[in-house]
């Protein structure tokens, strides 16, 4: 039965499921439930936005609160999936990946072939990604190229609540190091969402609106802004496709391709910093493997090469804009 | 409103329609059209189809614009009579208040859930007409199946459809993944929501299910209607159910979806995104191989019902399309005997979708 | 020899030298074959430091895991790891147990409980102590072992991993293979606190220092620590104190040692020769015993080297492949 829910009570939803299911599953982070140790209540935050709440209710000693220490719990989830378990590792918000990143990239993503293909690492590490909270600088990133970039990391970013539970439970399951990213301004938005478990493959694309005339490729959040954008270029009599890339490694370009085959004019929406960013890289594909088929330049839609600012009135600029999305189309429809 | 102006507005088709594309004007300004002409077309999401008039009238406005999506309700089109003058339909248009869009009041309502031994099955309910159709889709349908039948047969019958277990929403195990276990699912629904007797009409897999419910319990079914329909003979297109299992991605089901009917293209991105979030449901998979290892156990059906359905008298109704690649029409040979059968000409094994409005004229005169 | 003084049988015994001479010549003979340059990249040799991986890892079962260093051929043959395999791997061929794709530093057996050598000092820490959380949660009584170096010591992934199994009590060792030296720095530089001991107890860990040279020293403190982690009694620190007999590299001109350090070391803190001298003094075993060993491990050294040497290089289509389990 499916139900309206929020991408937070969603993700929620899929790692109960799975923690139930598998007893091999086992949840840790800063302040996942909350409380520990103290005098008050215990699961009294169930993460700093409540994505995990009740979650240590029912699954008690595999819901672990960890010290700040993203280093020591961040590696100790690494080394408990090569030892037989499915962690989920919460770091709270992806940009602390800074302090614990050598863990992820120089030991779970590389075990696997370091080691000729007798390791396997099953560890999904969540947390929140992009702007738009008046986080600032150090709260706010959209990491999504950085962790593209390592082999042997899969790189989720979902922009519902559909896609989210359907793809956390598929990290879940799946053997290799996930890095699955949570825009923290989706948390609230609603979707239908079935009650059952179901997964959603990696490395296929969405395509939440079908059109003729431009293809805008968009994850996360900027799905929504393309939509938005889509809307407002109907009026104009622009038919507009929108693909939601949903999983950034693997990336699913045969269908950007056969999109931009389609429409001949291709939108990149990236809430990254411009360079060597998911828009970069689809906009090289796609002129690679469909240039004949483009009608106009390519453009990439990204956040500017500047940290996340703070004040609202930059922080608002920073981020791409519908009205961004929809200019860089009509400029291409000239 | 005068009801000398009579509005063309995006249909409602199915319960999921929230809106729809202008793709074509069939007809022009100044055109004269009869009930049941087709004025323009119209693509959803999940399939397209033509709209067709309401009302006869000459066509004085156009207001849909072609490649334009609308909500439902939308007015698209004016027609009226020739005397109406230019400015009482200005008048009209100028004070014109677009109807607000509800909100899903009517979706929530029609879905509903109900407990029977097999477990929790998923139905719909429209209408309130004397008559009662249960509509049961085929193997991997689900009740959206009938989503033109539905909406087309809602004004004069009672109307149920059903997800049978393994399928849409419904318990994702079966007790009994057998013909009879199926017809006894049907059976046990029409129990608990007092439906004493019905007019079955079957897709497929769940046109056998009919004609076994019918030879189960004969005075509970006062017709079946049965679209391409499983049960007649051996034949079974094997490939397309194993692949239909199998498929794991829109790249891989697309071909084998687009095997269910005479025009590939009907086979949209929605169509294939709602069969991929019913199969990526935990169990769905296995459940479709329990059911065809039983069903279609060896390549082949396992049971033809014509001999033991016919013993029962029920009038039957078989309407199968000359192009079905998945059950060949001419299974429908051994009913021709008792039976109403009609072929239909560029039509695949969605017959009951391909032409709903031959359809729903032939199941609207079969029904008791 | 009715008169065992020591805590292992005769068998454990000759195993246990077994292993060290394995480690010490697989070393000495590397040590050789880099010099002529058929061996790629570059090695850390653990030579002198045999007696702390085969001092602990005699406690150990499959079960149990191991995190190891940038240094850590020593450590995966006492864990069992196939020398055949390591040779091949350190040689980048095919056959290698890492098929090629590891090298020195990254050889690893997870079914043998050995998660890996790692280049990147102290990241065994952390991994560690995931292992014994999985141990934890499967209650089958295994530990987790972690090396590092003094140097490696002062990480900050070992120094949070230290607090971490503290505070979920895991059956975790860490053990700092104390040679002193980082690379080329002198732990009486790089070391804030005069003892070990000192700074486990900061963590709320019980910490014991011993002799690294001396096998049976390390037996009997890492045996005492193992069993309280596997009964549930938390984390414990172990310094083996100790020697390198290289560079920190193969090709360190090692000109930050004292003169005649190296010497020293091969003369009197050399844990080969105490165990021999320890062994046939109390008569529990014979020279020519150990001397039978000898000539089998140089036999089997030699054999693996000769293999390495024939077997073949991975190929184009090995590039591609095990980066994910499915993509």
């Amino acid at each position: 039965m499916a139900r309206n829910l929020s991408m937070k009570d969603a993700i929620n939803e899929a790692i109960d499921l799975e923690m139930t299911r598998d007893p091999s599953v086992i949840l840790m982070g800063e302040d996942i439930a909350g409380g520990s140790g103290g005098q008050g209540e215990m699961d009294a935050w169930g993460g700093p936005l409540g994505v995990t709440k009740g979650l240590w209710g029912k699954h008690k000693e595999r819901v672990m609160d960890t010290p700040l220490s993203e280093s020591a719990f961040i590696g100790a989830a690494i080394g408990a999936a090569a030892c037989g378990m499915r962690p989920i590792a919460e770091l709270m918000f992806l940009d602390f990946m800074g302090v614990c990143f050598d863990q992820i990239f120089n030991q779970a993503a590389k075990f696997k072939y370091m080691f000729g293909g007798k390791a396997e690492t099953p560890v999904v590490i969540r947390g929140m990604v992009g702007a738009g909270f008046r986080a600032a600088a150090q709260h706010s990133q959209m990491l999504t190229p950085l962790f593209t970039h390592i082999p042997g990391l899969k790189v989720i970013c979902p922009s519902n609540a559909y896609d989210a539970k359907g793809l956390l439970i598929q990290s879940i399951r799946d053997n290799d190091p996930v890095i699955f990213c949570e825009h923290k301004n989706l948390y609230a938005s609603m979707a239908d969402v079935p009650a059952e478990a179901y997964t959603i493959p990696f490395g296929e694309a969405a395509i939440p609106r079908e059109g003729k005339s431009a293809t805008i490729v968009a994850y996360g959040l900027m799905v929504h802004r393309a939509l938005e954008a889509a809307e407002t270029l109907a009026k104009e009599k622009i038919d507009v496709e929108v693909v939601d890339l949903r999983s950034l490694s693997p990336i699913d370009m045969d269908t950007v391709i056969e999109s931009v085959e389609k429409t001949g004019r291709l939108v990149a929406v990236d809430e990254a910093n411009p360079r060597c960013s998911i828009a970069a890289d689809v906009i090289a594909s796609a002129t690679e493997h469909a240039f004949k088929a483009l009608k106009a330049a390519p453009i990439a839609i990204t956040a500017p090469h500047t940290p996340v600012p703070f004040s609202a009135a930059l922080e608002d600029l920073y981020i791409p804009s519908a009205a961004r999305i929809a200019d860089a189309v009509r400029k291409q429809v000239k | 409103m005068s009801d000398r102006i009579k509005q063309v507005v995006m249909p409602k088709w199915g319960l999921s329609m929230r809106e729809g594309k202008v793709t074509k004007w069939i007809v022009k300004l100044g055109d004269k059209v009869s009930v049941g002409d087709e004025l323009l077309e119209v693509e959803t999401e999940k399939i397209a189809s033509a709209v067709e008039a309401g009302d006869a009238g000459i066509v004085r406005r156009i207001l849909g614009e072609v490649d334009t999506v609308y909500p439902v309700k939308t007015l698209l089109a004016i027609l009226a009579d020739e005397d109406v003058p230019d400015s009482e339909i200005d008048a009209f248009l100028s004070t014109y208040v677009p109807p607000v869009a509800e909100e899903g009041e009517e979706e929530v309502s029609a879905y509903q859930n109900v407990t029977l031994p097999v477990g929790e099955i998923r139905y719909a309910k429209y209408g309130d007409g004397a008559k009662t159709l249960i509509f049961i889709h085929g193997f991997g349908g689900d009740l959206d199946n009938w989503l033109f039948n539905t909406s087309g047969l809602a004004d004069q019958f009672t109307i149920y459809a059903i997800d049978l277990p393994g399928h849409g929403r419904s318990v994702k195990a079966f007790k009994d993944p057998s013909l009879k276990g199926m017809a006894d699912v049907v059976l046990s629904f029409m129990d608990e929501l007092n439906i004493d007797h019905a007019n079955l009409i079957g897709h497929s897999l769940g046109g056998a299910i009919s004609m076994k419910t019918a030879i189960a319990a004969p005075k509970r079914v006062s017709s079946v209607t049965v679209f391409g329909s499983a049960g007649l003979g051996a034949d079974i297109n094997m490939d397309y159910i194993n692949g239909f299992i199998s498929a794991e991605s829109r790249r891989e089901i697309k071909p084998f979806l687009e095997q269910l009917f005479f025009d590939s293209s009907l086979v949209g991105r929605q169509m294939i995104d709602d069969i991929l979030k019913y199969k990526r449901l935990d169990g769905v998979p296995e459940a479709l191989r329990t059911l065809a290892d039983t069903v279609f156990k060896g390549g082949t059906q396992a049971q033809t019902l014509a001999d033991a359905f016919k013993a029962t008298g029920i009038p039957l109704l078989a309407i199968h399309g000359k192009d079905d690649h998945i059950i060949p029409a001419s299974h429908t040979d051994v009913v021709k005997g008792f039976a109403k059968v009609e072929l239909f000409a560029d039509t695949g094994h969605m017959s009951q979708m391909e032409k709903s409005k031959e359809a729903n004229a032939l199941i609207a005169a079969h029904a008791k | 020899m009715s008169n065992n003084p020591f805590p292992l049988p005769k068998e454990k015994l000759l195993e246990a030298y077994t292993k060290m001479k394995t480690i010490r010549e697989f070393e000495e003979r590397l040590h050789i074959e880099f010099a002529k340059g058929d061996i790629p990249g570059f090695v850390h040799l653990y030579a002198g430091e045999e007696a702390s991986g085969t001092g602990i890892m005699m406690h150990l079962e499959d079960k149990d895991r191991i995190a190891s260093t940038h240094r850590g051929h020593g450590h995966c043959i006492a864990k069992g790891v196939e020398v055949e395999g390591m040779m091949a791997e350190i040689y980048g061929k095919a056959t290698g147990s890492c098929r090629g794709k590891g090298g020195s530093m990254h050889i690893a057996d997870l079914s043998k409980g050995m998660m890996g050598a790692n280049g990147i000092l102290g990241a065994g820490a952390p991994l560690i102590c995931g292992a014994g959380l999985a141990a934890k949660f499967r209650g089958d009584g295994g530990v987790g072992i972690t090396f590092f170096g003094d140097g490696a010591s002062n990480q900050g992934t070992v120094l949070e991993s230290m607090n971490l199994a503290a505070i979920w009590n895991l059956p975790v060792i860490f053990v700092v293979e104390n040679n002193g030296y980082a690379e080329s720095t002198s732990i009486d530089y790089a070391l804030a606190v005069d003892s070990y001991i000192d700074r486990a107890a900061g963590f709320g860990i019980p910490g014991v220092t011993v002799d690294g040279t001396d096998f049976f020293a390390v037996y009997e403190a890492a045996g005492e620590i193992i069993k309280r982690a596997r009964e549930g009694g938390g984390p414990a620190f172990l310094e083996c104190k100790m020697v390198r007999f290289f560079g920190h590299f193969e090709g360190d001109a090692q000109t930050y040692r004292a003169k005649g350090e190296n010497e020293e070391n091969r003369a009197n803190k050399d844990c080969l020769k105490i165990f021999r001298s320890k062994v046939t003094k109390a008569g529990v075993i014979s020279d020519a015993d150990l001397n039978k060993i000898d000539d089998q491990v140089l036999a089997r050294i030699e054999a693996s080297v000769q293999k390495a040497k024939r077997d073949p290089l991975p190929t184009q289509k090995d590039l591609l492949t095990d980066v994910y389990v499915r993509y």
